[in-house]
């Protein structure tokens, strides 16, 4: 559900909260998060000793708690926290606590549509995980890469179900950990799994897997490619659910397998972060063409320009004819897009953000101290003290920018033509 | 050089070597072998094999050599004939057993610590040639037990010590509660994006060697620097599979850890006190350096130190030597920043002979300390010459910027009841550092 529509987009700028003031306010004040729409900005802050709570847009929750961390906004606005009372942790979701709570609680995650929320627990030793407050009931050994599904109705993580003692080597080779979609453990374990990807329909899953020290290949849905590899890294699905694409190692080199079988015609130094057009056409990765240098291939034909340091956050344009990611060479971050680097470098870039009709890319950066949002190349000339990441309106001739300037949290719609 | 090779110590039992050699036959170990070397490996092993002279010049640099008596045994040249070299010249068949022993060789007897490289005429990198042995080891299944649950727990935590996630952020969140009892205001910001720093550390837990973060985190909050450690794996900056030669676990540790600091948009890594081989790992995957700037915490505390982010309120009383970690100092010029820091926080600063670059090694690093139990006397009987060095110093401090060395050290110190003790350098810091707002908890 693409909830942009639902902002406002009128152009301005408006002061949401002056967050400077926070700091006399309570005893200390943590690094704040932004909601998606921009209309709120939300901080843990310390009332007292042992005394914590969360101030959004000045005001904070009915309920102190003991401790609090990780606060972050899901997709629909909604604000969780990490938070703790005498002892036992939940989640809190816009200031009320969940009823269930437990030893430990991390790892909080969201559908894409945010009406779900996950997250992993332990409780007297054994590990599971929580959703809307409701646990999964089964409990395991240990658990790990909690992953929800895109329509946010199932969750899998890697989980251990079979206990061995430290330093029993032979027992952890035997496989002892597997995926447990829901709770349930595929009926088949691995000396590792690793990389859980659920299709685009929430359907079907795959995972990474090491089936003896020295094997790796891909398992679907607990079924294993055909083919095992030296190494293989994370699995996606095409969009149209029919196909896993991976990356493996052949003969020390790298390439890209779909459901078990080489599909690029080449190998590189290094493949990683493929991705799939939105119509499922197209297949991008990061490569490394050759030792030290980076890029992304596009159907296995890897772009000219490239990096000596890193190729990362790699997107799709909506339509699936652009590609762009962040880069950085000889120390210098930049914004590539379709083979051509932005003019400037930064000392940090964050992953870039395609306009929905694809024709405009925006991507917020650092210098020094200071954060602002580029278009197309193109700065905007104002400095942020903190900044999150551009959105553009559904009709793509706007940006919301969230900045704190001077202290002071605004929100601003722009456009574009403006920066 | 005399030539006789004897192998003086009694025999170790470790069922990593014992059972994985039992599993082996000669055709397998030759399937592997030949899979192992070829290409680029086994174009620089010829080099280094073709080139050495058998000299011996390499034997007065080796720790281990020294310390039994300069037996031949342990010279590192022998060190090769009896591994690499035999298994070249019988092209791979060589037995079961050989390949336990070799194992042994180069997991127990050699610390990769390079020293023998700067006194070889030709700069044979002895380190190297071992790192290939211990792969062809660890391809065959043949490794040490402690090590290899090592490398498993890395390859299930990205950590070393089998710490679980929530072991990991509620080890951090009781680290930040004890501090605060002394720095009111102190925090550990754990997943602060676009924060200058992400510290990484070797993974600790609270009844290991925790109080190194809190320390830590007094020095960076009174130096005030943008800092973070993420909640999710990818903390810690070891990578004990490069002394396995599991390298696709390496590969993998490596790329979890730049990832986590790609994701949290971080300037650099502080690595904590580590004296580990760093940039294997990152050359496996293909990144000629590291990604995202690496910074040792020697230069890290020199710098804060150098441009007036921390002062010193007093100096340790005691006199302090410095064990120079190996790789450290061969590696870089650190050694000058960690004197600077000494001189600076110590009144009295006593040199370890040789020191630097010629410094002794532990008898502990690049995973000999790891490799467990069975194997600690053969340890304590390598760092002889280590002990000497110690107690030749007279005092009773010294000072490991390293947490293999660390660990050894006390080994060491207490196996040969020299009557001292360790510390990092972020312990002396701590200590000496001027702390603006110091809070008496009543």
């Amino acid at each position: 559900m693409l909830y942009s529509n639902c902002w406002n987009w009128e152009t301005g700028t408006r002061l949401v909260a002056n967050t400077g003031n926070w700091k006399a306010k309570f005893e200390w004040v943590e690094e704040p998060n932004v909601s998606p729409d921009g209309e709120k900005i939300a901080a843990i802050v310390k009332i007292g000793k042992g005394e914590f709570n969360v101030c959004v847009n000045g005001k904070i929750w009915g309920n102190h708690f003991d401790r609090i961390w990780h606060t972050r906004f899901g997709p629909a606005g909604r604000l969780t926290a990490l938070v703790s009372q005498k002892g036992k942790w939940t989640v809190a979701v816009d200031g009320n606590a969940w009823k269930n709570s437990f030893d430990y609680v991390w790892n909080t995650i969201f559908s894409p549509n945010g009406e779900n929320i996950a997250a992993t627990i332990r409780q007297d030793s054994q590990y599971g995980v929580v959703v809307n407050d409701e646990s999964w009931g089964k409990m395991f050994y240990d658990i790990n890469n909690l992953t929800i599904s895109p329509d946010g109705k199932r969750t899998v993580a890697v989980v251990q179900t079979v206990a061995f003692r430290k330093g029993d080597i032979f027992k952890f080779q035997e496989g002892c950990y597997t995926a447990a979609p829901d709770g349930k453990a595929w009926d088949r374990n691995f000396v590792n799994v690793w990389g859980l990807a659920f299709s685009p329909n929430s359907k079907k899953l795959a995972a990474e897997v090491r089936t003896s020290l020295y094997d790796y290949t891909v398992a679907v849905d607990g079924a294993l490619w055909q083919d095992t590899f030296s190494c293989v890294w994370a699995p996606v699905f095409s969009p149209d659910n029919k196909a896993v694409a991976a990356p493996v190692r052949v003969a020390d080199k790298w390439t890209l397998a779909e459901n078990g079988k080489q599909i690029w015609d080449r190998k590189f130094f290094q493949l990683w972060g493929q991705i799939y057009s939105p119509d499922g056409s197209k297949l991008a990765a990061i490569i490394a063409p050759k030792f030290g240098k980076w890029t992304i291939a596009v159907g296995g034909h890897p772009w000219i320009t490239t990096f000596s340091d890193l190729i990362t956050d790699v997107v799709f344009s909506p339509d699936g004819n652009s590609v762009a990611a962040a880069g950085r060479d000889k120390g210098r971050w930049t914004i590539v897009v379709d083979d051509q680097s932005w003019k400037d470098t930064y000392d940090m870039a964050w992953q870039p953000v395609f306009s929905p009709d694809s024709r405009n890319v925006a991507a917020k950066v650092g210098k020094k101290e200071y954060y602002t949002i580029v278009i197309n190349g193109k700065p905007w000339k104002h400095y942020c003290e903190a900044l999150w990441n551009p959105v553009f309106s559904p009709n793509g001739n706007k940006v919301l920018i969230r900045a704190i300037e001077n202290g002071k949290y605004y929100r601003r719609v722009l456009p574009i033509t403006k920066i | 050089m005399a030539q006789s090779v004897k192998k003086p110590e009694k025999k170790f039992v470790d069922i990593g070597l014992d059972e994985g050699a039992a599993r082996l036959t000669t055709d397998m170990i030759q399937q592997v072998i030949s899979r192992v070397l070829k290409g680029e490996t086994s174009a620089y092993l010829k080099a280094y094999v073709d080139t050495c002279v058998s000299c011996g010049l390499c034997s007065e640099a080796c720790h281990y050599y020294l310390s039994h008596d300069k037996d031949p045994y342990y010279a590192p040249v022998v060190k090769v004939k009896q591994t690499i070299w035999e298994i070249l010249k019988k092209k791979g068949k060589v037995s079961p057993e050989f390949i336990k022993k070799a194992s042994e060789i180069a997991q127990t007897e050699c610390d990769l610590c390079r020293r023998c490289a700067m006194y070889c005429p030709f700069g044979i990198d002895v380190a190297d040639i071992i790192l290939i042995v211990r792969w062809i080891c660890y391809m065959l299944g043949v490794t040490p037990q402690y090590i290899q649950d090592i490398a498993n727990s890395y390859s299930v935590t990205m950590n070393q010590m089998w710490i679980k996630e929530d072991e990991w952020i509620n080890s951090l969140q009781q680290q930040e509660e004890e501090a605060q009892n002394e720095i009111a205001t102190l925090r550990i910001p754990i997943e602060k994006e676009g924060a200058d720093i992400m510290y990484s550390v070797i993974s600790p837990r609270p009844e290991f060697r925790a109080q190194f973060i809190y320390k830590a985190a007094v020095i960076m909050d009174t130096a005030g620097v943008n800092w973070t450690m993420p909640a999710t794996p990818g903390p810690d900056n070891s990578d004990m599979t490069i002394y396995t030669g599991d390298n696709e676990i390496m590969g993998r540790v490596k790329k979890t850890h730049f990832e986590t600091a790609m994701r949290l948009k971080v300037k650099k890594i502080l690595m904590s006190e580590c004296d580990s081989i760093y940039d294997i790992g990152n050359k496996w995957l293909g990144w000629k350096w590291y990604p995202i700037e690496i910074v040792n915490s020697i230069e890290f505390y020199y710098e804060l130190l150098r441009d007036g982010k921390i002062s010193i309120a007093k100096k340790f009383e005691e006199p302090v030597t410095l064990h120079d970690p190996c790789n450290v100092d061969k590696g870089s010029a650190l050694y000058k920043m960690a004197r600077y820091l000494i001189n600076a926080t110590c009144k009295e600063f006593v040199e370890m002979n040789p020191n630097r670059e010629h410094s002794y090694c532990c008898c502990a690093g690049a995973g000999v300390i790891n490799c467990g139990p069975h194997w600690k006397m053969k340890q304590m009987h390598g760092s002889k010459i280590k002990a000497r060095q110690l107690a030749a110093t007279h005092v009773e401090t010294v000072i490991a910027p390293c947490h293999s060395c660390y660990g050894g050290l006390e080994d060491v110190i207490r196996h040969y009841k020299l009557g001292m003790n360790v510390r990092f350098l972020s312990d002396i810091l701590y200590e000496c550092i001027e702390k603006p707002r110091v809070v008496i908890d009543v």
